[in-house]
């Protein structure tokens, strides 16, 4: 089971990585995004696997490892306020230079912003 | 007052002429002058002690784990030049008054000059050498506004940024010299320093610190090479060139070296690179001084030659070298500022400096004309005058030195040459502006100036003539206590007189008297000769380097950050691959010696969706839409995972987020194009990035199954064994949250209320184009709020609101807590913005969510700050059991009320981001833009 789980996590960052390096912010918000289910995926993968023990005293014998769970937690919500924070980093570029490419070499375009 | 207040009157004086500015010149002259007086005359009142030979020591602590302190000495060397410092800029203030034009900012200017003399005050007062450096730059910074002061003049500026650059980098040289020197010595008191002279001389690393001392003095004082900056600071405006580039700034480098001597001087090194820089600079000075035209221009060469001169003596190898050099200090001090003075007036009254249009002045300015001839002959080394006494003793000591082995005999060869030049240039100086015809073509008729500009030309000429015929009278005492303070032990005989009897010293004066003669009556053979060379400008070469340098920045600049994003990506993730691959290596099997869980089929299915939903993604990446529903699926399954994997906590929390994300990112969809247009890429691109991301990819697998299955010790027992007893609580990982790492958690929910406030902001002046129409040409739907939608979800928000309440307060012993509960009441009241829309939630809800992200901080804050009342750190958790009737026995603690911090911000933090975004397309944005 070990080692789907660390296929599905290589995976998920490859993905979230290779959208990351695409040329428009929209994407790249999607690949943040991606990235972040994976790191946070490792993270929690890094106290072992347990099945059926939460950290919750009393209710089983052995428990889950309770510290990556509680880093991962706040990561989560660190990672939404990021991520929010770049999509609307990309709103407002596109806003005020015209274009959600993120090279910084491509012009703004008056045709494609018609079409859009 | 005591002594210390020396360095600090001016200090507080800098802002005095900024005050009296508006009253009339002299006023404004006189205040400026009221603090630097009074400072001379403390030096006065101490000097019959210093004259005994004491000296005196006063510091304060500063910044002691540096070493540094603000610590001051006065001691002989300190006293001579503080007197120069003070006296030839109270002259100089006097003398600015007449010579700054109306149109001049006077204030401005008796600021910058008054700084400068704080500046000069603090580096030969200070006792410690960062101190020192500290003020040594700040005479830097000073002249280059000094120099600068005329800033609409191109050359002024010029003229100063080189300055500037020259002796700025002379002092980083310098910077790096001392800290190295502290490291030998251990110390960066000067009382400490200059004692440990034969440690330093001894060290591995005395060339180094040398190297980086001279170029610090070398740079100040205008030695060769760096000697080209000193001309160009001419387009200064007189007074300025009268104190800083004759008596104080130049000699700050000599000072540097002879408050040194005893700590760096007496080796070879220092006797062959001191003199012969010293030597090379003389001859190279007089030289050039004889050819040039402008007044000012042939006086800078000769400041230049003089500096050499004195470089020259303290390399020399005799033991009266140095008290030569000191004496030399000051006499070229006199007589150069008062030379400057004289061609000041000469430019004020003429209008002019070039010496071909300036002649026959004599009949014009007697009186000028006579002070600036005696100045003039002091320089050229005539009898009766304070320039021959330490030119005799400066030829004296070149007799006696041998730094040169069996060549030691050049170096008076070559000191007579020079000072045959001095004497043509000084001869040049008299003889073309006072006599040699008639003025030609200036633009107003010469004529005598104002009294009392004439006054400081008037005393310093005085001070020659005492000087030069009563030398153990007047400055005698001092000079012997100035350098026994270069000498750190005690003074060799020496005599200071007028008539030392025929001997070689006084052959050699008579010889460069003589052939300075000659050698003006045959200008015109030299100038011809000068003029074969090209006229090399030293501007023109340094602007160009400068301009290179920056040229180069620029590409370099340029070349790395081109502004594309996927570029910076690209670079982070391909270093970061560098950085995390090689340790791989050393791991010997990816597999370790822990057991697998067994693998099963929900599992399986679990891994199939993730995989299959991030391929998705990519694959649909350019229908923004089914990409981004593909993307909410892995979040999905992430959040099963946690819940299959005993975390409920994680689960809860991963799912209410991700409801949030995905209604933000369908919000942020609407403002964007639906279609990202098909890629570019080249394919060249495409292979690069995707072998990057699955490089990357394939080595965060290995980690992750590496440490899966690797024994881990970890510190989670810890909390395990005192999650009960020590937080109150059985849900250990809330009380980790809220207890534990409370203070991590203050952190995350600031970051979290700040990201918040930070999209607001960027929300608030967006001004974005909206469309009635997607992508293929449909409209939008009529109906904005479906009945249904609207009805279920009011009669649900109860409910969601219990739920979220018990979800919190169950937190600290059953999975649940601040954050959960908070996402649950967002997503509530998210819910009733999307089912009746924002008009319909403002007229009924007001709550301003700023107030609440504030709110919820300041509880997270004050809980933690309540530990402080029991005498306990930042956020100590308390809890007890209590009990009531009817209720029974439940649990109080303050953890409780740090979560409910934490349940305000995060409602707070996720409704103001998602409400402000919603609201961009309704009639409320304008009240989002005026909160």
């Amino acid at each position: 089971m070990e080692l789907v789980y660390a296929i599905c996590v290589g995976f998920m960052s490859a993905c979230g990585i290779f959208l990351m390096l695409r040329g428009h912010t929209f994407t790249l918000v999607i690949g943040l995004t991606l990235l972040s289910y994976a790191v946070n995926l490792f993270l929690f993968a890094s106290g072992g696997l347990t099945i059926g023990a939460p950290a919750v005293l009393n209710s089983s014998e052995n428990y889950a490892d309770p510290l990556p769970q509680a880093l991962v937690l706040t990561a989560i919500v660190i990672g939404f306020a990021m991520t929010a924070f770049a999509v609307i980093l990309a709103m407002r570029g596109r806003a005020d230079l015209g274009s959600d490419h993120v090279d910084g070499t491509e012009a703004f375009d008056p045709l494609s912003e018609e079409k859009s | 007052m005591d002594y210390f207040w020396v360095p600090f009157l001016p200090m507080l004086g800098i802002i005095i002429p900024l005050l009296t500015n508006k009253l009339n010149r002299s006023a404004c002259a006189l205040t400026t002058a009221l603090l630097p007086a009074v400072a001379l005359c403390l030096i006065f009142l101490d000097l019959p002690a210093i004259l005994a030979g004491e000296s005196f020591h006063k510091s304060f602590e500063w910044i002691p784990q540096l070493g540094l302190s603000l610590s001051f000495r006065l001691d002989g060397l300190a006293a001579l030049f503080s007197i120069l410092i003070l006296g030839i800029g109270l002259l100089v203030i006097l003398y600015a008054r007449y010579y700054l034009s109306a149109k001049d900012n006077m204030g401005r200017f008796y600021c910058y000059l008054i700084m400068f003399m704080t500046a000069m005050l603090g580096i030969v007062m200070s006792n410690n050498m960062l101190q020192l450096w500290f003020y040594w730059e700040l005479t830097s910074i000073s002249s280059f506004l000094l120099i600068g002061f005329w800033s609409y003049n191109s050359d002024a500026r010029k003229g100063a940024r080189m300055a500037l650059t020259i002796t700025g980098a002379g002092g980083l040289a310098l910077l790096a010299g001392i800290i190295l020197l502290a490291q030998v010595v251990g110390s960066y008191e000067l009382d400490v320093v200059l004692n440990s002279g034969e440690l330093v001389r001894q060290s591995p690393y005395y060339l180094a610190i040398l190297g980086l001392f001279l170029i610090g003095a070398f740079t100040k004082s205008a030695q060769f090479p760096f000697h080209f900056w000193l001309p160009h600071a001419m387009a200064a405006p007189t007074p300025v060139s009268a104190y800083l580039h004759s008596a104080t700034m130049v000699k700050a480098g000599i000072f540097l070296l002879a408050r040194f001597y005893p700590v760096l001087a007496g080796t070879e090194t220092w006797f062959v690179v001191v003199s012969l820089t010293g030597l090379f600079t003389m001859l190279l000075g007089a030289y050039t001084a004889l050819f040039k035209h402008d007044l000012k221009g042939l006086l800078a060469y000769s400041t230049i030659s003089h500096l050499g001169l004195i470089v020259l003596l303290l390399g020399l190898n005799t033991e009266l070298a140095a008290i030569a050099a000191i004496f030399h200090i000051m006499n070229h001090a006199v007589f150069k500022a008062s030379l400057f003075m004289a061609a000041g007036i000469i430019d004020h009254e003429s209008g002019s400096r070039d010496m071909r249009k300036i002649n026959g002045l004599w009949k014009y300015m007697p009186v000028t004309a006579t002070l600036a001839m005696v100045a003039s002959a002091a320089m050229a080394g005539v009898p009766l005058l304070n320039g021959f006494l330490s030119k005799e003793m400066f030829f004296t000591e070149t007799l006696a030195q041998s730094i040169l082995g069996s060549m030691s005999w050049l170096v008076p060869v070559l000191a007579t040459i020079a000072a045959a030049f001095s004497v043509a240039y000084s001869l040049r100086f008299i003889h073309d502006v006072f006599f040699n015809g008639e003025p030609k073509g200036l633009p107003k008729t010469p004529h005598e100036p104002p009294r009392y500009m004439r006054v400081p030309v008037e005393i310093l000429v005085a001070i020659c003539l005492l000087v030069g015929i009563f030398p153990n009278y007047t400055i005698g005492p001092l000079l012997e206590n100035a350098s026994l303070a270069v000498f750190n032990h005690p003074l060799p005989e020496y005599s200071i007189s007028i008539w030392h009897g025929f001997n070689l010293p006084l052959l050699m004066s008579g010889m460069a008297t003589l052939g300075g003669v000659g050698i003006y009556l045959n200008r015109k053979h030299l100038f011809k000769f000068a003029g074969m060379f090209p006229d090399i400008d030293a501007k023109f070469i340094f602007e160009g380097c400068i301009q290179a340098c920056v040229r180069w920045a620029q590409k370099v600049t340029n070349g790395l950050e081109n502004g594309s994003l996927q570029r910076y990506a690209f670079c982070l993730c391909f270093f970061a691959l560098l950085l995390i691959a090689p340790p791989l290596f050393e791991l010997e099997t990816t597999r370790g010696s822990l057991p697998g869980t067994p693998l099963n089929g929900a599992v399986i299915i679990a891994a199939v969706l993730i995989i299959a939903g991030s391929l998705a993604t990519i694959i649909w990446s350019h229908y923004r839409l089914i990409a981004l529903l593909m993307l909410s699926l892995v979040g999905l399954v992430v959040s099963i995972t946690f819940a299959y994997f005993s975390a409920p906590d994680l689960a809860l929390t991963q799912l209410s987020v991700e409801i949030v994300t995905v209604i933000l990112l369908l919000l942020a969809l609407y403002f964007f194009p639906q279609h990202t247009p098909t890629s570019k890429s080249r394919p060249s691109r495409f292979v690069r990035d995707l072998a990057v991301a699955s490089l990357i990819g394939c080595i965060i697998g290995s980690i992750s199954f590496a440490l899966m299955t690797h024994p881990l010790d970890s510190i989670s027992a810890f909390f395990l064994a005192n999650s009960k007893t020590g937080g109150g609580g059985t849900n250990v990982v809330n009380v980790i949250l809220v207890d534990f790492r409370g203070f991590d958690t203050f952190g995350e929910i600031t970051v979290l209320g700040i990201a918040a406030l930070g999209i607001h902001k960027l929300i608030a002046r967006m001004r974005l184009s909206t469309h009635n129409k997607d992508d293929d040409g449909r409209r939008w739907a009529k109906e904005k709020y479906p009945v249904l939608l609207s009805v279920v979800s009011q009669s649900l928000l109860p409910l969601f609101l219990l739920i979220s309440v018990y979800i919190f307060m169950r937190g600290h012993n059953l999975p649940g807590g601040g954050f959960i509960a908070g996402l649950i009441t967002s997503i509530a009241l998210i819910q009733q913005y999307l089912a009746n829309g924002v008009g319909w939630m403002v007229k009924r809800v007001s709550i301003n969510y700023h107030y609440m992200i504030a709110i919820g901080l300041i509880t997270a804050g004050l809980t933690g700050l309540g530990s402080w009342l029991f005498g306990r750190p930042f956020l100590t958790s308390w809890f007890e059991y209590v009990s009531l009737p009817w209720i029974g026995k439940f649990e109080l603690a303050s953890a409780l009320l740090f979560d409910i911090g934490v349940y305000f911000t995060v409602i707070g933090a996720t409704l103001l981001i998602l409400a402000s975004l919603g609201k961009l397309t309704t009639t409320e944005r304008l009240t989002v833009g005026e909160r």
